[in-house]
């Protein structure tokens, strides 16, 4: 074992003299008193290493004895990993309040995963098999997955296998297969390994590109601003201007089978909100509670600023490690500029060169290798696996032209940009709906979809010039026009997160909401005053906040659809034309 | 005992060098100089060189000047003799009353587990309706007042301290003014808190370094209090001068700065004090009210921006108003959907009429002809600042709201207020429907 001692420290940065081979990202332990306290080395120079101590460093002396593991950071991958909800280290959080109470002690480390908990183990390979990396040798129920057993990833070359268990009980650390490599040696499987949380996870076939639409419920995002499974997206935004509440419902609604929160730097508040609510929540889908599905990574802002750093590696491994069983995972990372941040103070204590805004000159390209690890897989079986990523960014004045926003935006598929305006004016979700943009394709007709933009643009143009020239300088068709765009925005961008009914809406509904939607913004009204559109308008969009709060397909929703109906055909000379195109062509560019 | 040094090596800014063995980072040592003794921190070691920050400052420090290490962190004593007694922003009394040495603690602990805290469940009342109606208060709340020099934030500070329900008011000043500091002493003294008050008070006049330790010991002290099952409100004003002082700190450092001046660690260090706010299970509670001056009136500016990304909301705190744009309780609807069931909608439709109002009163500026529709909302405009948002208003919640649905139905048809029907037709006023109709 290599070791060594502190020669400096500053701040969380501590400077170690080192007897033997150390390696980058290996971590290391600083003997202080009765502890240890976990570290990093992020930089190596000569017989000297810095390492970023995952712990307060107070009470480190110069002198005090560092031991180095031969190991990089890495997490612990296996059942069990539902549902827990641990530190960026992965410490798991409850079972340290168990043991230490209210608050963090440091150098205290728990493993993730329960040792004595029993899984029930099925083989799906026989002796003789020949294996490689990530190929299943088994699998265990965790909750409603079938999860399954692997070889480990790390593993190079071909193995055979040379016993198999039968199915029944064990825990995670006992040997379900053994197997032989080319060379002869014997290695046993277990159903836990790790894996170093800053190299991606390859173990399979290829990669494919993002199609398919992640539904999330909120009628801004899917209709306009669809995100694909496997996509990458973020949400910059100021403060307040609703980052984590949308995050927070997409974590509930989202269509996919798993959902990592890496809640990253922020409040711990909002992150117990998850955690208090989630276990009592049913997802829809599956019967379950919510927490089934989910795992929380928390490494709230007072937490150690080095273990920030690493949380979202850990969120993003640990969904790689579930997309290999073939299924569908969303990584939602809350905040991803306290993660750049974090890189920023360590940056600044090595004295690096700094860059914009005192950021690492390497920023760009740590974001960008970040958010690569997204992606449709694959996998060596034939079956397919995803993992999206959302991350938020919370760029310094709300201002946009900054540096993380900016080289998240280089790589992402898909920009929810959130508007101060629109927050003050408590239009949520507050997405810019001009500024945003998606690469990805919508759940409805792309050309009605335009339409309706379209409309929301030139009723927006028509907004502006009202503001200089006023409402009597506007023409009656411009006026309605403007009408249609604020009555777009009211009933169908705007989505009231708190309603029970309004807060999520699927996608038949939203469809079929659509629909009606587009009819009337796509017809000629009979109006012949301003105060008519006006009071029109008003009286519709009251009905429409009464219909969207009505559940799908009751009779209060059927009723108030016939309401709206009438109230439209009452004043409509039917479809303009290239409205009706669109119409009549509907469902051939879905 | 501990080793005693008589060279200090080097002086620079507020920081000493020396050169000493066997010293823990943290520590604490004493700093004798003819000017007196002063505490001093240990914030970086390279081989035997340790550098310290005095609390005191570094003027008048000679290099032959004696450096005694304490073998221990920042402590401050806790106890029930701390009701009631003012102290300086390292622990030492302000007032005529003894020194306190029993029962010490470290300042600057270890972050919660947020595995252990809870969802905050409980309303603070001010009788303030932008805050109580629009933006509700809530125990463990951590939430500024974002305000420029000149506004009333100090007296709107000591209002909500003295008719807030809580156990024990923590004062931490940091660069306070003096006469501020009376006024605080005297508020909380003619309303009979000031037994359940501890103040911490560094003044414009103290030393820099002595402002960067007010939030810890003042948060300190709170968990204590809050442990032992009291409401501890902790009022923290001005922080922006707190992150001054580590702003001219840093830079005597040589530190690179991230964005005008302040360094890259602000946000950090901002959130390791703020999120000491917390309401532990089975035990009492830390609810922070903050004062952050926004400098050039900025809310962009570094300070307020951190601030604003770390904290669950602000009030915006301006021409002696408090702003129902901008403003912003986080907290609020853990318990809104159980004060009245009309207060979600009244909170929201009020403020989206308050919003047209805000253009119509614009296009009107601008000498457009007002429609109907603007004439409404300029007197509806007008009534909401007179009769809602003005600070002398001092009532209840439930007669805020019921004085909302008054001032809407004065000047709207329901329709128009985009409120759901079924709030309509049970709060709708009758009347003034009739009123309105006659
Ligand atoms: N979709 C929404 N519906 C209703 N209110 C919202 C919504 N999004 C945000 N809010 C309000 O705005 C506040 C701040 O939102 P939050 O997501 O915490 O902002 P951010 O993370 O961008 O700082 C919330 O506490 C809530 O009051
Ligand atoms: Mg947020």
């Amino acid at each position: 074992m290599t070791t060594g001692n502190v020669v400096a420290i500053n701040g969380n940065m501590v400077s170690v003299s080192v007897k033997g081979d150390v390696s980058m990202n290996e971590v290391g332990y600083i003997k202080v008193e009765d502890k240890r306290l976990k570290a990093e080395v992020i930089r190596v120079r000569a017989d000297q290493a810095e390492l970023q101590v995952f712990e307060d460093t107070k009470g480190v002396s110069v002198g005090d004895e560092v031991e180095f593991t031969a190991e990089l950071l890495a997490v612990e991958l296996g059942p069990g990993l539902l549902s827990t909800v641990c530190d960026g280290l992965q410490n798991p959080l409850p079972e340290l309040a168990e043991q230490a109470g209210f608050f963090l002690q440091r150098g205290l480390y728990l493993k993730a995963l329960d040792r004595s908990r029993k899984w029930t183990f099925t083989p799906s390979v026989a002796e003789g098999d020949t294996l490689a990396a990530g190929d299943e040798v088994g699998s265990v129920p965790e909750g409603i997955f079938r999860h399954r057993i692997m070889v480990p990833f790390g593993w190079r070359g071909s193995f055979t296998v040379t016993s198999i268990k039968a199915e029944g009980d064990y825990t995670i650390d006992e040997t379900v297969a053994e197997v032989t490599d080319e060379d002869g040696n014997t290695r046993s499987i277990t159903m836990v390994f790790e894996w170093p949380v800053k190299r991606a996870i390859d173990a399979y076939a290829e990669r494919q590109r993002p199609e398919e639409p992640m539904v999330t419920k909120v009628r801004i995002i899917d209709t306009f601003l669809p995100v694909a499974r496997g996509g990458t997206y973020c949400i910059p935004g100021p403060f307040g201007a609703g980052k984590t509440v949308l995050q927070q419902i997409t974590s509930r609604n989202a269509d996919v089978d798993i959902v990592i929160i890496a809640a990253c730097g922020e409040r711990a508040g909002e992150v117990v909100e998850t955690l208090r609510e989630f276990p009592e929540l049913i997802d829809p889908k599956t019967g379950k509670s919510l927490m089934e599905r989910t795992v929380i990574i928390c490494n709230t802002s007072s937490m150690p600023v080095a273990a920030r750093e690493a949380s979202v590696y850990t969120a993003v491994t640990i969904a790689e490690y579930y997309r290999q069983m073939g299924l569908n995972v969303l990584l939602l990372a809350d905040s991803t500029s306290r993660w750049a941040q974090a890189m920023r103070e360590m940056s600044g204590r090595l004295e690096e060169i700094p860059g914009e805004e005192a950021f690492p000159a390497y920023l760009e390209s740590v974001i960008a290798a970040f958010y690569e690890r997204a992606g449709v897989v694959r996998l060596r079986n034939g079956e397919t696996g995803s993992v999206t990523i959302g991350g938020t960014v919370s760029p310094a004045g709300g201002n946009f032209e900054e540096p993380v926003t900016q080289a998240t935006l280089k790589v992402v598929g898909a920009f929810h940009g959130l508007s101060r305006a629109r927050s003050d004016a408590r239009k949520y979700p507050s997405i810019d709906p001009m500024d945003s943009w998606s690469k990805y394709p919508s759940l409805v007709d792309l050309q009605m979809v335009e339409y309706a933009r379209d409309i929301l643009e030139k009723g927006d143009e028509v907004g502006q010039m009202m503001k200089v020239v006023g409402e009597e300088g506007t023409a009656l068709a411009d006026y309605i026009l403007f009408q249609k765009g604020e009555f777009l925005d009211a009933v169908y961008l705007q989505q009231n997160a708190f309603d029970p009914v309004d807060a999520a809406v699927g996608v038949d509904r939203q469809r079929h909401v659509f629909d009606i939607l587009f009819r009337i913004l796509g017809s000629k009204l009979r109006i012949d005053s301003k105060e008519k559109a006006r009071t029109f308008f008003y009286n519709l969009r009251q009905k429409f906040i009464d219909y969207n709060g009505a559940e799908w397909e009751s009779d209060d929703f059927n009723s108030l659809e016939s309401e709206i109906v009438k109230m439209l055909e009452d004043v409509s000379d039917g479809l303009e034309p290239n409205a009706e195109q669109a119409y009549n062509k509907r469902g051939s560019n879905a | 005992m501990r080793k005693v040094y008589s060279r200090i090596d080097s002086i620079v800014g507020n920081v000493i060098n020396v050169n000493a063995e066997g010293v823990r980072y943290g520590e604490l040592a004493v700093v004798s100089s003819r000017y007196g003794d002063s505490l001093a921190e240990v914030i970086r070691m390279r081989g035997n060189e340790v550098s310290l920050q005095v609390y005191n400052g570094g003027r008048g420090i000679s290099t032959g000047d004696e450096v005694r290490f304490t073998g221990h962190p920042m402590q401050v004593s806790f106890s029930d003799n701390l009701l009631g007694r003012i102290f300086d922003g390292s622990g030492q009394p302000r007032d005529n009353g003894p020194q306190l040495t029993d029962n010490l603690i470290e300042i600057g602990g270890p972050s919660v587990n947020p595995a252990k805290r809870i969802i905050p469940r409980n309303m603070i009342r001010t009788g303030i309706p932008m805050i109580d109606l629009f933006n509700t208060l809530v125990e463990s709340q951590k939430l500024p007042i974002f305000s420029v020099s000149g506004e009333p934030y100090n007296p709107l500070l000591a209002r909500i301290a003295m008719q807030a329900e809580v156990d024990v008011i923590i004062l931490g000043g940091i660069g306070l003014k003096h006469d501020d500091y009376l006024y605080f002493k005297d508020t909380l003294e003619n309303g009979g808190a000031l037994s359940r008050t501890i103040m911490f008070v560094h003044t414009a006049s103290d030393p820099v370094v002595e402002a960067l330790l007010v939030p810890d010991i003042s948060l300190a002290v709170s968990e204590k209090f809050a442990l032992e099952g009291k409401r501890v409100l902790v009022l923290l004003t001005d922080m922006t001068n707190f992150a001054d002082a580590m702003k001219e700190i840093a830079i005597t450092q040589e530190q690179v700065p991230s964005n005008r001046g302040y360094p890259g660690d602000l946000y950090s260090q901002l959130a390791s004090r703020y999120e000491k706010a917390v309401d532990f299970e089975g035990a009492g509670s830390i609810t922070i009210l903050g004062v952050t001056t926004m400098p050039g009136d900025d809310v962009t500016h570094p300070v307020p921006d951190n601030t604003g990304y770390i904290t669950e909301g602000q009030y915006y705190l301006r021409n002696g108003r408090i702003e129902p744009f901008g403003s912003l309780s986080r907290l609020k609807q853990q318990v809104n959907d159980k004060t009245r069931n009309d207060h979600r909608a009244v909170m929201d439709g009020m403020i989206k009429l308050y919003a047209a109002y805000k253009e119509s009163q614009e296009k009107k500026s601008m000498g457009f002809r007002m429609s109907e529709w603007d004439d409404k909302l300029l007197k509806y405009g007008t009534l909401f600042e007179r009769q809602m948002m003005d600070l002398s208003v001092n009532i209840p919640l439930e007669e805020a709201l019921d004085r909302g649905w008054q001032i809407m139905a004065e000047c709207f048809e329901p329709q128009e207020t985009g409120l759901k029907s079924e709030l309509i037709s049970s709060f709708w006023p009758k009347e003034k429907a009739e009123e309105a109709s006659a």
